[in-house]
């Protein structure tokens, strides 16, 4: 399945793609509004991690083998059979957290106000996630890899 | 008697280690026949969602663990409340309640545990309570219906995870409560001793009364068999008109008791979840399973030990021979709005043992090591970078030259060695290069070497 990869070098810490992925998961797909009055408050689903030269953003790994999923205590989490996708369904998770412990990329958020799990969706299968479209510097890729 | 009816695989107990099991096999063969035991009536329900139903009536459906079709999409016959009783593992069969005999050819028990429940006068009465089943927390929430017009006090006997649990769940529905627990602090099997104190804190906040120390010595009764109070170890009284009983629970094995299958605190299995006898599986709550800290077998009664060990248990049913990797006891907590998780060792047992530990604000991380390897780990009030920790302790990586990272206020990835990340996060090189030529403008990307 398609995955996002990073460019390390590539990465200049702009925090673009954070900004685009809240966006994304707006109600208004506003910016403004996204990030000054929308409640409940959209959260990115991405994470631009810095530290000194060195900088590259994460989000879910779609991992093989989902940890979060063989993990998940109420069976809201499941690969979407199509796309491929580790998927959440809001309707079951119940915000227990379980998911986060497991992950090994911490690319799962807490959505305090709505007691739930956010993660990258993968835009809900756009062509090309909004993070990838919008990065300045080509520093992520959106493809298919076999693994 | 009626004939006796045959099955490729059986599973005994239809939870999170049944199913896990039930999807390996489903993976690996679509057509072998499958029926799965359990004296719940219910489809597999998610068991630590029975605090939801009592708390806010969460309905049966949203509490299901998979959806509704589960068994008839995956040809499984579930036989649902009826209790398995007789196992023969040399003739391969076991006997239900009903009379009916069942011939297996692999056989997995994912029996799970029973409430322990101390011996203590006045234990039956009406208004004592266990809390591990859904229909205990129906029970649960018919009497506090019936009493609806008066004020209704609980005492919850254990500060474990199920007592603090059920304690919040009622806590919800506006009882006042009062947690008896035999330790000096609760959740203390888990918990280090500041969480620990951190957590009663909060409860307390919660309005929950907290007794440590004490035991219940017994429940008393002013009328007709209902509970009206419990008098502690040192003869103190106090008033309630409901007792829920969580001091623990213990892995439930009556029903191989009389066979040759190995037990220890639970059914004894291997690196494959095999038991001691040919054919014969076990994971969950019942297992003893191998625990990656502690290099060793131990009982890790978690739901997602339980599933994974499930589907462990059968790969190697569906002759796909897959070895456990292992699993720790590992919690995540939000009681009163507080987050902790907690994984692995999580009190130093000697001097051998180092802690790391830092506290921002409301936040605290502690991280318990041992000849650089992570034995354990702590985190409250900020735990969305936990699974990194959690991941380099189940995945023994050597942490002594980063160690003190860990505990970092804007500990991540970047932290760490890249080896450790950047494998993971870009694209492997080979295609890299092909995946770069076929994007337009390749050759404007300037990487900031
Ligand atoms: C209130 C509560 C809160 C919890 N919270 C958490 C949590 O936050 N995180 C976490 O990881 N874990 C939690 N747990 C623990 C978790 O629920 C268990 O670890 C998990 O359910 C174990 O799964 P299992 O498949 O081994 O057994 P179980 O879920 O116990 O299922 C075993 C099933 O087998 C049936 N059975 C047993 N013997 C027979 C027989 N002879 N015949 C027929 N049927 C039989 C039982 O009735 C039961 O339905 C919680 C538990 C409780 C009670």
């Amino acid at each position: 399945m398609k995955r996002i990869y990073i460019k390390e070098q590539a990465c200049i810490a702009c925090h673009l793609c954070e900004v685009h992925c809240q966006r994304q998961h707006s109600q208004s797909k506003d910016f403004i509004k996204a990030f000054k009055r929308e409640s409940p408050r959209p959260l990115p689903r991405v994470r631009v991690e810095e530290k000194g030269a060195l900088s590259f953003s994460v989000r879910c790994q779609q991992c093989e083998d989902a940890p979060c999923a063989q993990a998940c205590l109420t069976g809201a989490i499941t690969r979407d059979p199509i796309s491929g996708a580790v998927t959440v369904d809001e309707e079951k998770c119940v915000g227990c957290w379980t998911c986060l412990l497991v992950c090994p990329f911490a690319a799962i958020r807490q959505d305090a106000e709505q007691g739930k799990t956010v993660r990258c969706d993968l835009c809900q299968g756009a062509d090309m996630p909004v993070c990838v479209v919008n990065c300045p510097n080509e520093a992520l890729i959106y493809t298919e890899v076999d693994i | 008697m009626a004939k006796a009816e045959r099955t490729k695989y059986l599973i005994i107990g239809n939870s999170a280690g049944g199913i896990g099991a039930a999807e390996a096999i489903r993976q690996v063969d679509e057509v072998g026949t499958m029926t799965i035991v359990s004296d719940e009536p219910y489809p597999a329900y998610s068991r630590p969602l029975i605090s939801e139903y009592l708390a806010e009536k969460r309905p049966l459906e949203r509490m299901l663990f998979r959806p509704s079709d589960f068994y008839e999409k995956h040809n499984i016959q579930a036989i649902l409340g009826r209790k398995a009783e007789q196992l023969n593992s040399d003739e391969h069969t076991i006997k239900l309640d009903d009379g009916r005999k069942i011939i297996w050819e692999r056989l997995l028990l994912a029996t799970g545990g029973v409430p322990i429940v101390p011996g203590i006068e006045g234990i039956g009465l009406k208004g004592v309570f266990t809390f591990t089943k859904l229909d205990d927390a129906k029970a649960i929430d018919e009497f506090l219906n019936q009493h609806q017009a008066r004020k209704v006090r609980g005492v919850v006997i254990g500060g474990g995870l199920i007592g603090v649990s059920v304690t919040e769940a009622l806590r919800k529905r506006e009882i006042d409560i009062t947690i008896v627990e035999m330790r000096e602090r609760l959740l203390n099997t888990i918990l280090d001793e500041e969480t620990s104190a951190l957590e009663a804190e909060t409860l307390r906040r919660g309005g929950v009364e907290i007794i440590t120390g004490h035991t219940v010595a017994k429940v008393s009764s002013y009328l007709d068999g209902e509970a009206s109070g419990v008098t502690l170890d040192d003869g103190r009284s106090l008033p309630c008109e409901m007792v829920i009983v969580a001091i623990g629970v213990r892995p439930r094995t009556e029903f191989v008791s009389d066979t040759k299958i190995k037990v220890n605190r639970g059914i004894m299995v291997d690196r494959y979840m095999a038991t001691s006898s040919p054919d014969v599986y076990a994971c969950g709550d019942v297992a003893e399973a191998y625990d990656f800290v502690y290099g060793e077998n131990r009982l890790t009664p978690i739901w997602p030990n339980a599933y994974i060990g499930g589907r462990v248990a059968g790969f190697n049913m569906a002759a796909i021979p897959t070895e456990y990797r292992g699993g720790t006891a590992m919690n995540s907590l939000k009681y009163f709005g507080l987050d902790v998780v907690s994984a692995g060792m999580v009190m130093p047992p000697d001097a051998s043992y180092e802690v790391i530990r830092a506290k921002y604000g409301q936040a605290c991380k502690k991280v318990i090591l041992k000849d650089g390897l992570i034995m354990g780990m702590v985190f409250s009030g900020d735990i969305e970078k936990s699974g990194i920790v959690y991941n380099l302790m189940k995945d023994r990586v050597k942490v002594g030259a980063f160690q003190q990272a860990l505990v970092a206020e804007d500990f991540g990835l970047v932290s760490l060695p890249e080896e450790i990340w950047r494998p993971h996060l870009e694209i492997p090189s080979a295609i890299a290069d092909t995946s770069v030529i076929s994007m337009e403008q390749a050759e404007e990307v300037i990487a900031g070497e």
